[in-house]
């Protein structure tokens, strides 16, 4: 088995996930396995950085040309920290990137491989060269070019997964002018950097503590001006933000707004267990929109409760956008469904896994890779 | 691999990395000199360069090393750069758990450095040769139970990849509850086709009307029992069940109706519509049990999308019907909002949220009160006819009649599916080699059934190429030793049989255990539960964690540098002690870890070791308990919690302070939580004083 990455590390978003749901147990503890699978298995080799370039042959006798990214920092590389602690330069800001990491830079201290890489669009190359001077193991390679790597496989697994659906495109909802409205996958890592460098949750406009966070289902699912099909995890996810909360950040209280709350069985307990929370409150209804406010919370949530059979108008300090998880399209030339996703069906000899398929959640997409695996051993 | 007669074990320091600048490696070879007669020692300022992995193997070459501590980094990195072809390596962790947690330079940490390496060391000294569990026969055909639609998926996935497959089904005909349906919902899955290709596949021998009167043996070796009109013995490697669902027993939703004649459930409407016209008025009551802590507290699934397919054709078969739909919430996952959406547009299907206050048969219609809808407080509706659209409940796996101690079937957990309780590994079941698919595993529709037997499939293969390289096939795959029992010396109490939580164990009736190593999961919970200590591993036995303990060197009580050995279980709160290292945080260098490969094979004999070594205390470090487990082997925190409360009456008769001996649990992310057990703990036990027993 070869793996293709195109990031730098293994593992995904999921690498970066702070807990899963429903046990709200921290991913990194079955990555570890798996990597620690990876590491001892000689039957399975990676590449990170990598991305294909074409694929020829057929079913049985592909030939694939990948491109191989260089991290800047060779293999020698035993993440003794040097480089990044001489490094001047600093990656951008980014919510859940911790603050001031610089260019030369690791995951986390869970990552794989546990080897540090070079952000190349920060580093200064030469004209730096500090991490030249301290690196001690030959490692760091700052010329160095893309490597073409040539595979010979007898079967393809596209596995490319999701990515969010573009947050700005929903403008009523102000992602772009506000701040402290974030999407789901950035509070996921903003929470994960929490647990992480042990920090308090704080707003990214002022860095204040939020008092309220506001969860706003559906933004792009179930939308036909968007997309129109269920994206199946948020309802998930935003429970488990608001019981991560709960139990985490005593001073925060969590409001969900939904349509239709849906957890599929024993997700259900996730819902129970928000239920019975002083701090949580779920309302049925759709966020019409989000405008500016006066004060510190000042993002004012126009809703439909349907139940109450109001509208309402609540100022909360932090909004969370639930967004609908669409197709990550890097493998050009598969055949899709009306929304994008691949079918299951393909040439014969290229299968497609898990959530680039459609939407799932982890405990389904480990589930469906395993299927593929077993397709790919059959002639 | 190792050879047997001669022995020769060397030590490799790298001084990379802050190893150097944090510890003498001159003293440490010293030490390590002085504590093994005749071993090789080098050292190397960069051990995984080129140049530096050039010069061990050239070092090893020359020695005749065949065991060889690496004084170095984690063996969570660089692992392939030091594995050696005929060595036996072990790493000594003194970047991650020392150079970068405890201050360079000092006495202390030196102190640490010098027992961690004698440690390994004399770990390595007690190691045995470690010949692989290798049964003379492995059977290669799977057996798949259920001929339902994750059934009939396994066995043809299977057979396609090669192997061969029993499929056994009690009924007379395969397809289950999927092939009696009227018709599919959403997703369209050609069940009759299926059916009629894994019937006349040539990979696949299709058992009807047949049930199992037993299996017995392990994975590589199951001998199936059968009986149909004659009975057979069929020898497999591995077992996928899919044994499905049944509909909740409406019997128990009398609130709802079910005694009335014009109230049925989905399943026998589905029956009824394909004989009978549906009636003018057709009113559904979803989650009609499920969602409900006196029914089914978990969703079942499966109902709105069934529900709303039925409601489909009721209007089909009766353009003039009207439809009735009360909801709590519609959950069409995924690309079932099409279908969703296809309901709302047609303008007889009436949708409302609500709870059923009444159902009450009024003669010739049904009367029934919904309240907390979106329309009003109560509303009254009246209709020819009620479906309760019923929740799934999971069969019993007990008809697979497993000869084990455990149980017949697999462990049924939250709810009664037999799921594996991991996100991460959701055919990890309890059962080495008996793997969960479909319905029977967790609420779930046609098209993920269908998906659900081939990855369960994949499992069972999986599971039988393992054992036949003599590998554990998970958690910790590709692992080749297994645990060995000294049987002069077992009193048959029985302690391992009940703590393995795999049932790896049969006993005969009298009580002594008859080990099945290819059940085995590698976890050595038995390793800990044994009171003999008769049960080990090559590397890993109650004689080489003892050698470790002994290994130590304890200062005396006036030196005030009190020893705490620390057993950290492998799976996460060893790399979580590596993190803490990666992200600098500074603990105690009074600390001595041994990792181990559970918190539950930690054997008692090993604390009393270590309190009449002189040890000051004992800290556990390991995966969380309770419901949400995150131990990987299910219940071996939760037993070192009961035997805890054995060992702090063991101190009390000691005259020892039950504080001494301390037991925690992280997750994996938990490295900040680490040094601050590890410091709290230390200062604690300054307070309790020194371990009287030093220097006796």
């Amino acid at each position: 088995m070869v793996l293709i990455e195109r990031l730098n590390y293994l593992g995904g978003n999921v690498s970066r996930f702070n807990n899963y749901f429903p046990k709200l147990c921290p991913p990194a503890c079955g990555l570890e396995i798996n990597y620690s699978r990876i590491r001892s298995n000689p039957r399975i080799s990676y590449h990170t950085g990598a991305s294909v370039e074409s694929i020829c042959g057929s079913d049985g006798d592909f030939r694939v040309k990948i491109s191989v990214e260089p991290r800047l920092i060779n293999n020698n590389c035993t993440s003794c920290g040097l480089c990044a602690e001489v490094c001047p330069e600093e990656r951008p800001q980014k919510l859940g990137r911790k603050a001031g990491e610089k260019a030369a830079y690791i995951n986390n201290g869970l990552a794989f491989p546990m080897k540090y890489c070079i952000d190349p669009l920060v580093c200064k190359r030469e004209a730096c060269g500090k991490c030249l001077e301290v690196c001690d193991y030959d490692a760091i390679q700052l010329n160095a070019s893309p490597a073409e790597v040539e595979l010979q496989v007898g079967k393809i697994i596209v596995a490319t997964g999701w990515i969010l659906y573009d947050a700005a495109r929903i403008e009523n909802y102000r992602y772009q002018e506000e701040p402290d409205v974030v999407t789901n996958l950035e509070f996921e890592r903003m929470l994960a950097a929490c647990t992480r460098e042990k920090t308090k949750l704080t707003r990214p406009s002022d860095g204040k503590t939020p008092r309220r966070i506001a969860f706003v289902q559906c933004a792009g699912s179930r939308d036909v001006n968007h997309l129109p099909y269920c994206s199946a995890v948020c309802c998930s996810t935003s429970l488990k933000h608001a019981l991560t909360l709960e139990s985490e950040y005593p001073d925060i209280h969590a409001e969900i707004f939904y349509i239709d709350m849906r957890l599929s069985g024993r997700n259900e307990k996730l819902l129970k267990q928000a239920e019975g929370k002083e701090r949580i409150a779920l309302t049925k209804g759709k966020v019409g929109r989000i405008v500016q406010g006066e004060g510190e919370a000042n993002l004012v949530l126009e809703v439909e409760d349907i139940s109450k059979g109001f509208r309402r108008e609540d100022a909360f300090d932090m909004v969370v956008l639930a967004m609908g998880l669409t197709p990550n399209h890097v493998a050009a030339g598969l055949k899709v469904n009306k929304y994008g996703f691949y079918l299951p069906e393909q040439r014969a000899g290229i299968i497609p896994a898990a959530s680039c398929k459609r939407p799932m959640d982890v405990s389904s997409a480990v589930k469906d890779a395993t299927a593929c695996a077993l397709k790919a051993m059959q002639r | 691999m190792m050879s047997a007669e001669k022995k020769h074990m060397a030590l490799a320091i790298c001084t990379g990395c802050d190893i150097g600048n944090c510890i003498d490696a001159d003293k440490l070879t010293d030490a390590v000199r002085e504590a093994f007669d005749g071993i090789s020692c080098i050292s190397h300022k960069s051990l995984c360069s080129e140049a530096g992995l050039e010069e061990l193997r050239k070092f090893t070459r020359e020695k005749g090393v065949d065991r060889l501590g690496v004084a170095a980094c984690s063996p969570r990195v660089k692992t392939a750069e030091f594995s050696m072809d005929g060595i036996y390596v072990d790493r000594i962790n003194l970047r991650e758990q020392l150079a970068w947690v405890m201050e360079p330079g000092e006495e202390d940490t030196q102190m640490c450095a010098e027992d961690q390496t004698r440690m390994v060391l004399a770990k390595l000294d007690t190691i045995k040769e470690n010949t692989p569990y290798l049964p003379e026969q492995v059977y290669s055909d799977v057996l798949v139970v259920g001929g339902g639609i994750a059934g009939v998926s396994a066995a043809l996935e299977g057979a396609a990849a090669g192997y061969r497959v029993h499929l056994v089904e009690k009924s007379d005909r395969l397809g289950g509850y999927a092939g009696r349906i009227y018709k599919t919902p959403y997703n369209e899955i050609d069940l009759s086709a299926r059916t009629s290709e894994v019937m006349s596949h040539p990979g696949v021998e299709v058992h009807l009307e047949t049930s199992i009167e037993s299996i017995s043996g392990e994975p590589g070796n199951f001998f199936v029992a059968i009986r149909n009109s004659d009975s057979a013995t069929l020898k497999v490697g591995s077992v996928v069940t899919a044994t499905g669902w049944k509909p909740y027993d409406p019997d128990k939703l009398s609130a709802l109706g079910y005694a009335s004649p014009r109230v049925k459930t989905l399943e026998e409407f589905e029956q009824s519509v394909q004989v009978e016209q549906p009636p003018d008025r057709v009113l559904f009551v979803l989650c009609a049990g499920s969602r409900d802590e006196n029914h089914l507290s978990y969703c079942s699934s499966y109902c709105c999308g069934a529900a709303l397919k039925q409601a489909l054709y009721i209007r089909e078969k009766n353009p003039g019907a009207e439809v009735y739909i009360v909801y709590r919430d519609i959950r069409t996952a995924g690309f079932q909002e099409e279908f969703y959406k296809l309901v709302q547009a047609d303008d007889a299907i009436f949708m409302t949220k609500g709870v059923i206050k009444s159902v009450s048969d009024l003669g010739n219609e049904v009367e029934v009160v919904v309240g907390e809808s979106l329309l009003d407080e109560q509303i009254t509706l009246v209709a020819d006819l009620v479906v309760l659209a019923t929740g799934m409940v999971p069969n019993t796996t007990s008809d697979l009649k497993l000869q084990y101690r455990l149980g017949e079937g697999l462990p049924e957990l939250e709810y009664e599916f037999s799921d594996s309780h991991f996100i991460c590994f959701p055919y990890e079941t309890r059962r080495t080699g008996v793997y969960a698919a479909g319905t029977v595993r967790a609420p779930m529709d046609m098209e993920m059934s269908q998906e659900d037997g081939a990855g369960a499939m994949m499992k069972a293969i999986q599971c039988i190429e393992c054992v036949k390289r003599g590998e554990a096939v998970h958690p910790r795959a590709g692992d080749m030793s297994y645990p060995e029992l000294y049987m002069e010396r077992c009193t048959d109490c029985k302690r391992c049989t009940e703590e393995c939580p795999f049932g790896s164990y049969d006993e005969t009736d009298k009580g002594t255990p008859l080990p099945n190593p290819a059940r085995c999961r590698r976890c050595g919970i038995c390793v800990g539960s044994c009171p003999e200590r008769i049960i080990s591993f090559s590397d890993f036995s109650i004689n080489s964690v003892s050698a470790m303990i002994k290994a130590v060197h304890v200062p005396d009580e006036f030196k005030e540098k009190p020893r705490v050995l620390v057993f950290v279980c492998e799976n996460d709160a060893y790399p979580a002690l590596d993190a803490a290292g990666v992200h600098r945080l500074r603990y105690s260098p009074f600390v001595r870890i041994i990792p181990v490969r559970c918190l539950g094979s930690v054997n008692k004999v090993w604390i009393s070791d270590a309190l009449s070594h002189g040890y000051d205390g004992i800290l556990q470090i390991g995966c969380k308990p309770g419901d949400d487990y995150q131990c990987h082997f299910i219940h071996g925190s939760e037993l070192t919690e009961q035997r805890g409360e054995n060992l702090q009456e063991t101190l009390e008769t000691m005259m020892l302070e039950p504080e001494r001996i301390q037991t925690r649990f992280v997750e994996i992310t938990d490295h900040h939580e680490i040094q601050e057990i590890i410091n709290d703990y230390v200062e604690e036990l300054e307070l309790i004083g020194p371990n009287p027993f030093k220097d006796m």
